[in-house]
């Protein structure tokens, strides 16, 4: 187990992740892309926890149990987000979010 | 073997979610999605989190994915382009990314990970299943909990929000008119 793969490799690999999330989500427009960055983010995350868990705390199941609950979170969020976007397209008819400026209605 | 499925897998994650972001192409940027998603199943696999990669492919790859290609094919047309954003956002954004992420990985690359010398403990359903009932020291009976009811409200909450309205009644004002 754990043959060869130094534990940096797998956080790297998540920093990489991370911050294509962050990019996307600094330059899109669209509110379902938007969303899709975050759950970039969000993955990123669960790849740390569960390295940092095999690779420093094998004798627990912290990490793991931590990314089990970050996932219930995103596919909550997730639908409710996609429940607002939907809602959204039936008042303004556009995503976009530039054009969808006004809370009041 | 298992450094070649690493390389193998780390490539996929970086190289899809790289066009996932940058994609023209809405759907084809859901499709990267997936694919990270998946390759990302891969790596818990790897990792020997047989449920949690389960958990991955069935909740992410399968129900979130299936949700945004849905909610996409509602709001917008298949073949639509975005107009690219403007090249100040693109560059000021990517500069603010690349720093982030050269930040992060000199501080990985510099701190002395140190591993504990105990027995790695086997993850099995059964174990899984009883920590995440267990009311001791090592379980998980309360954020099981908070997390289902949590579920039951987002569930509410989506109903809720994305029915349409009924026809104007007195006193409860609708989300829309048509």
């Amino acid at each position: 187990m754990n043959s060869g793969i130094p534990i940096q490799y797998f956080l790297i690999l998540a920093t990489m992740m991370f911050f294509a999330g962050v990019y996307g989500f600094l330059t899109r427009r669209n509110l379902i892309t938007i969303l899709m960055s975050v759950e970039l983010i969000l993955n990123s995350v669960n790849i740390n926890f569960l390295a940092f868990n095999r690779y420093l705390y094998p004798h627990k199941l912290e990490g793991m149990f931590f990314s089990l609950f970050i996932i219930a979170v995103a596919a909550s969020e997730a639908a409710v987000a996609i429940a607002i976007i939907i809602n959204i397209y039936r008042r303004f008819t556009t995503i976009n979010v530039e054009d969808v400026n006004e809370m009041k209605y | 073997m298992a450094s070649i499925m690493f390389i193998l897998f780390s490539a996929m994650i970086v190289i899809f979610s790289i066009l996932t972001v940058t994609s023209r192409k809405i759907l084809r940027a859901a499709v990267f999605l997936l694919f990270v998603l998946v390759s990302t199943s891969g790596l818990y696999f790897l990792l020997n989190y047989q449920f949690l990669a389960a958990v991955q492919l069935t909740l992410y790859a399968g129900g979130i994915v299936v949700l945004i290609i849905f909610s996409i094919l509602l709001t917008s047309h298949i073949s639509q382009k975005f107009e690219s954003s403007g090249w100040k956002k693109n560059i000021f954004s990517a500069i603010a990314a690349l720093t982030g992420a050269i930040l992060c990985v000199i501080t990985i690359l510099d701190y002395k990970f140190s591993a504990t010398s105990q027995a790695a403990q086997e993850v099995n359903m059964r174990l899984i299943g009883k920590s995440l009932l267990s009311v001791d020291y090592d379980g998980y009976v309360l954020p099981f909990e908070v997390i289902s009811v949590l579920l039951l409200a987002a569930m509410v909450a989506a109903i809720v929000i994305a029915k349409k309205g009924a026809p104007k009644t007195i006193g409860s004002p609708t989300l829309n008119q048509e």
